[in-house]
């Protein structure tokens, strides 16, 4: 410390420029809502790991249909229910995507054991291993075997690469994970926009012009808010012919109503704002007051709140298609997907997992990248 | 608070005699009759068949007959089931749903506020991370997801569970489970909010200052004021369950109105769809109208706010 206060020499420092002009100019510009938000986004590492996760599904969902050798709708039951497997991977046991399917059989001798193997794997002897588990002592299912069934070379497709297996009728579950992935974003983000702008307009609306416009506005929206958005849903569907579009309508018809809630309400608290007032008094017209201090205070609340409607899209889609209601078949949707994993549940598991790993990932994902926006868009709200 | 509740019952009225408006309107439009295979019946039978839905009358009485019936309770007659009123069916197949639902909430609520409780004492701390991840997982990972990986591992893996149907109490173990997930992560989320906040007001730092021990404080002072605000959830909350219990019911094969619903909807039989329907309106309206009452009479600040 000595060392260095002798290194500074005191021609070094000159008196700062204080003068009244001066006193109030800001070193630096003040950053803006946006910058703002942004910044601290950069610093949220969930944010942004959800970011990357949510480009990849989106991509992947693109491209990986169209680049696959197969499509989401072509069918041969010579080749239903094969076990996933997938280049490179195959080569590492303990990651079961070499397509080959392992299960242990119990009977009352290894042999009984064997043929129950059999039995189940399509009685292909020759690409059947087994190993015994347990020899057994005679009694009632005491022998247990392993068998692990090459389905691949048994069917002689051996050079065929089912990423994530096929379904019951032979389809590639890898494309129609992936296309159906883009199906159910598609209606989501779809919905969630539709939401936004019926929302921002009927809102924006109802608390600009006030008095009784509002109030007649307001005592409607209060009925289509008292009827329970499952059954509008379920009535809407009914009556539209099933399909993507179906969905996205029955999905918007009540789905607005928050947005347009919640967009009335910061108008109407920002209408009142001294801002607004000395915009007023500075002779601004009504285009510019909108446009230059409203919108901007709303946008946070808009973009938060779409993005949590997208991931309730997601999942009421689903829902749609696990109760009946849902896209026709052979459209692949995550909904139909998991609904028809779990008719296969207990004998091939992976046609539930692939599906329902992808709709709990982009579920997290919206709602991490939903609270992230939040906290950066409302500085209240930062805990 | 008679005027609230007024406002709240009229607005409710309203509400009810719009979606049986409409279900009305829509059992017109939509195809599907009685008539299961209309070619092989003479007109005379077909004529039979029309009198007892009450199809022979004009539309107007026919709407009439029909909001009369819902007054009544009843909710018309099923397709598929032989003379069976819709009323019936759902009577017979609202135990187990009921069940579902109530055991779910209670357990979700009560497991929500200890993890959230638990949250916000230790503020930060590793059990706060852990109990906020626990929460994000449960509100976003759909519960049919949860539904299968029970199902799958608990059932048909270690056997330790039923996998599916209806047979007891442990039948409804794993249903309610897959159905607890998302209120409890829900209400984890909200107590945690709510009690920071609260271990930040003012008047806990009088107790503190009084010299109170700190779990007075966090029972008599903070719990209690947390929990106030939990109410406004409840609704909402309910209103998932009822919809969860749809699919959940249909995974595990519960007997209860929502499988019936699905079957329904694949067999086309509309008047118990809609009669089903009907009745989710009413119970949802009926459920969010007494939680509203009930948050109107422990906050005064919402009953004043309605009289303007």
């Amino acid at each position: 410390m000595e060392n260095r206060k002798k290194e500074l020499d005191k021609n070094l420092f000159r008196p700062a420029d204080r003068t009244e002009e001066q006193s109030d100019v800001m070193a630096r510009k003040s950053t803006t809502l946006l910058q703002d938000a942004v910044r601290s986004l950069r610093k949220n590492v969930f944010f942004m790991i959800s970011l990357v996760l949510l480009l990849i599904i989106v991509l992947m969902s693109i491209f990986a249909p169209v680049a696959s050798d197969y499509t989401y709708k072509e069918q041969d039951l010579n080749r239903s229910l094969m076990g996933p497997r997938i280049p490179v991977l195959e080569n590492i046991s303990f990651l079961g995507l070499d397509g080959t399917q392992t299960k242990t059989f119990n009977g009352n001798n290894v042999q009984a054991a064997e043929m129950k193997a059999k039995m189940q794997f399509d009685n292909q002897e020759d690409f059947i291993t087994f190993e015994t588990v347990n020899e057994g002592d005679g009694s009632r299912n005491s022998a247990e075997v392993k068998a692990t069934y090459d389905k691949y070379a048994a069917k002689g497709v051996e050079d065929e690469y089912f990423y994530f297996g096929t379904d019951r009728l032979g389809r590639d579950v890898w494309t129609r994970v992936w296309d159906g992935t883009r199906v159910s974003l598609l209606i989501a983000v779809a919905a969630a926009l539709i939401d936004l702008v019926i929302g921002v307009a009927y809102g924006g609306i109802a608390a600009y012009y006030g008095g009784r416009v509002d109030n007649y506005m307001m005592r409607f929206l209060e009925v289509i808010i008292g009827i329970p958005n499952l059954v509008v849903v379920i009535l809407m569907i009914l009556i539209l012919d099933p399909g993507i579009w179906a969905i996205i309508i029955a999905l918007t018809i009540t789905g607005w109503t928050s947005m347009a809630r919640i967009v009335r309400g910061e108008v109407l608290k920002l209408k009142g704002h001294e801002f607004v007032l000395a915009a007023r008094t500075l002779g601004a017209p009504n285009r510019k007051i909108i446009a230059r201090h409203l919108v901007p205070n709303v946008m946070g609340l808009i973009i938060v709140n779409t993005m949590f409607s997208i991931p309730s899209a997601i999942f009421f889609e689903a829902f749609l298609s696990f109760i009946g209601l849902g896209l026709p078949s052979p459209a692949a949707s995550l909904g139909t997907l998991i609904n028809d994993g779990f008719k296969t549940l207990l004998t091939t598991p992976t046609l539930l997992v692939f599906p329902a790993v992808i709709i709990s990932v982009l579920m997290i994902v919206f709602n991490i990248l939903g609270d992230g926006l939040r906290d950066a868009f409302d500085p209240k709200m930062r805990k | 608070m008679a005027r609230y509740i007024g406002q709240r019952v009229i607005y409710m009225i309203i509400t009810l005699f719009l979606i049986a408006t409409i279900s009305f309107v829509l059992m017109k439009l939509l195809p599907g009759s009685p008539l299961a295979n209309a070619d092989k019946l003479t007109e005379a039978q077909q004529e039979v068949i029309f009198e007892k839905y009450g199809l022979n009358d004009p539309i107007p009485v026919q709407y009439v007959n029909y909001l009369g019936g819902l007054i009544q309770g009843d909710l018309g007659i099923s397709f598929k089931y032989d003379n069976r009123g819709v009323s019936d069916i759902l009577a017979d197949r609202i135990g187990p749903s009921a069940q579902l639902g109530i055991q779910a909430l209670i357990i979700g609520t009560v497991l929500g506020i200890l993890l959230g409780l638990v949250s916000a004492i230790y503020h930060n701390g590793i059990s706060d991370y852990l109990s906020t991840i626990v929460a994000v997982l449960g509100t976003s990972i759909p519960s049919f997801v949860f539904a299968g990986l029970l199902q799958y591992f608990v059932a048909v893996k270690w056997g330790i569970l039923p996998v599916a149907t209806w047979n007891g109490f442990e039948y409804s173990i794993l249903p309610t489970i897959a159905l607890a997930i998302f209120p409890m992560a829900t209400c984890a989320r909200f107590m945690r909010t709510e009690m920071i906040e609260v271990l930040n007001e003012d008047y806990i730092t009088t107790a503190r200052a009084k010299g109170l021990a700190g779990t007075a404080i966090i029972f008599k002072h903070g719990i209690r004021n947390a929990l106030i605000p939990l109410v406004t959830i409840l609704g909402p909350l309910a209103v998932g369950l009822l919809t969860g219990t749809l699919v959940i019911e249909q995974i595990f094969s519960v007997p209860g109105i929502g499988e019936q619903f699905v079957t329904s909807v694949t067999s086309n039989d509309f008047p118990i769809i809609m009669g089903t329907t009907m009745f989710f309106a009413v119970v949802f309206i009926v459920m969010i109208l007494i939680i509203d009452i009930l948050y109107g009479l422990i906050d005064p600040r919402i009953r004043l706010s309605g009289k303007d």
